[in-house]
């Protein structure tokens, strides 16, 4: 799986440029600061404390179903249409492919991310912000977006349709998401190892503000995962 | 640049797409891909862009094994798949530039060749325009421009005609003419006129076998077997069928001879002969000397278009003797 940047850049940004022409990225971010905005500000002043902890906490949520929409047509609608064969036959490995699109969604996302620190901002004039948790928050945010688009990516390759791109998208990051809130129901000596599978758990440790090597690996680790598995569901016309 | 294609054989599950098949193809030749739907043209051409693996078999381009150096075999491969995918919302010239960079080309020669491309394939006119908006010849324009991009020296064209009006065509047959000059042309069609309008060669498969390989002349007379001379005479005899019809047939190389009487001293007759027995000047040193007027001569010849049908018919008429249609 070695892959060459100067091969996979031009694909990342046909990708972007695609979201950008398209009306995708702005509905994504309208409606990403729409939600978040209803979250910050319907308890900020309820609470009374000035933390953002509760826009960390609608964000992966959010995400829930935002990621498999901006994820669901990479694949699918290249298979739907044929251009997979163009981009398959060009000068390219597989793994190329995956990467320039996974980089592009991810991109997008963390555009999508910019104006929610407007919500900081105006936090941070309201009274003394702890900046450790924000920008765990922030990092822990991108990592688990990262994650969550190499899952996306993977739906979309299984299938030619997008609604069941977005909704094998959505079961599987669904998953990942209620793995360490399902504990309750299991035994004890499975119950360490799901929660160290749950994506939430890790999130809400960097959140915190520390960050641990075993987080950062479990992201990257489900994140290139889920990319080689992409990989090789594109190479399935090889079987 | 030479394509060798040898024993390629490909299953997908247990049924066998293409059994056995070997041909060549030489540099700067146009080669016409001819079968049914479903005989084999596409996962050929498939395996051949290195989109698919074969089975078992192999494939070189300039002597070279796609299965090993597939990136730089793709490099040299330009590939025009089955019904012409397109992204319908890049702009033509955004759509060109992304193609030519996925080929590695540096910034001054895709622009150069965009210009080229722009100019050979006629796209001025739509250049700014959104794929989506233009009509199916200039998509099919575009097509070829995004395989040509990159200058490759193997084009690869899935039915490059498929689903155009008759002057779009045209324009189309054309332009690989002119493009496939200096480059080595494989290109697939189950259009029969096609093949004699643009290739040099032609191979015909059937329910994934070569059937047969030669140039388009070549395969009409292989597949003629017996000519037919068709030859209307005026003669003022009562009985043609008495009279003439002898004398006709003690010409070398009748096989057999047909008469029907049109009336009015007319007579017409059908002669069958062996290949390559022409008996038209001795018909009409006859004709001469017996005083009859040959109001018409001529030969019918095999089309393409029998050929082809005789070799892909279905099993179950294979055995049926081939005989050319008589109008």
């Amino acid at each position: 799986m070695t892959s060459n940047f100067k091969n996979v850049m031009p694909i990342f940004l046909k990708e972007l440029r695609s979201y950008f022409n398209s009306a995708v990225a702005y509905v994504v971010i309208v409606v990403f600061l729409a939600i978040v905005g209803w979250f910050f500000t319907s308890d900020l002043f309820l609470m009374n404390i000035a933390s953002l902890r509760m826009m960390f906490e609608i964000i992966p949520a959010v995400f829930l179903f935002v990621i498999p929409a901006i994820t669901m047509r990479l694949l699918s609608e290249e298979k739907k249409s044929g251009t997979i064969e163009l981009l398959t036959t060009k000068p390219l490995t597989d793994a190329e492919i995956i990467a320039g699109k996974f980089l592009a969604a991810w991109a997008l996302v963390g555009i999508a991310l910019i104006p929610t620190l407007l919500y900081y901002i105006t936090i941070s004039f309201l009274g003394n912000v702890d900046n450790g948790p924000v920008i765990g928050g922030y990092v822990g945010l991108l990592l688990m977006a990262g994650v969550y688009v190499a899952i996306g990516i993977f739906a979309s390759s299984l299938t030619d349709n997008q609604v069941v791109a977005f909704i094998l998208g959505f079961v599987f990051v669904f998953a990942l998401y209620m793995l360490d809130k399902i504990l309750y129901y299991l035994p004890g000596w499975l119950a360490s190892t799901v929660e160290f599978l749950g994506i939430d758990y890790h999130l809400s440790n960097i959140s915190r503000g520390i960050i641990d090597t075993r987080d950062i690996i479990y992201f990257f680790s489900a994140l290139l995962f889920s990319l080689y598995l992409s990989v090789l569901s594109l190479q399935r016309r090889n079987w | 640049m030479a394509i060798t294609v040898s024993n390629l054989t490909k299953f997908y599950g247990d049924e066998k797409a293409i059994d056995d098949i070997s041909f060549e193809v030489k540099t700067g030749e146009i080669l016409g891909f001819l079968g049914p739907n479903g005989a084999g043209k596409t996962t050929t051409m498939k395996i051949i862009t290195c989109y698919m693996p074969a089975t078992s078999g192999s494939v070189t381009v300039d002597h070279v094994n796609i299965a090993d150096h597939s990136l730089a075999v793709r490099k040299k491969i330009g590939y025009l798949p089955e019904l012409n995918p397109l992204y319908l919302d890049m702009n033509v010239v955004e759509y060109l530039e992304y193609a030519a960079q996925l080929h590695g080309l540096e910034k001054s020669r895709i622009n150069h060749q965009l210009k080229e491309m722009i100019e050979v394939c006629g796209l001025h006119d739509v250049k700014h325009k959104d794929i989506g908006e233009l009509s199916k010849g200039y998509r099919q324009r575009v097509g070829l421009a995004q395989a040509m991009i990159h200058d490759p020296d193997v084009l690869i064209l899935d039915e490059p005609t498929s689903g155009l009006d008759p002057n779009q065509i045209i324009e189309i047959r054309n332009l690989i003419r002119q493009l496939g000059r200096a480059k080595t042309v494989i290109l697939s069609t189950h259009i029969l006129p096609e093949v004699q309008a643009t290739c040099d060669r032609v191979v015909i498969i059937n329910e994934g076998k070569i059937v047969a390989d030669g140039t388009p002349d070549q395969l009409q007379q292989d597949f003629q077997g017996s000519e037919l001379l068709i030859i209307e005479l005026k003669a003022s005899v009562p009985n043609g069928l008495e009279e003439i019809l002898p004398k006709i047939k003690s010409h070398n190389g009748v096989v057999s001879a047909e008469y029907q009487p049109i009336g009015d001293g007319l007579h017409r007759f059908a002669v069958r002969l062996n290949q390559g027995n022409d008996i038209r000047e001795n018909i009409f040193r006859q004709a001469v000397a017996e005083g009859w007027v040959v109001l018409e001569m001529h030969r019918k010849v095999t089309s393409l278009e029998e050929v082809f049908h005789k070799l892909t018919m279905a099993p179950a008429d294979k055995n049926e003797k081939y005989a050319p249609a008589v109008h």
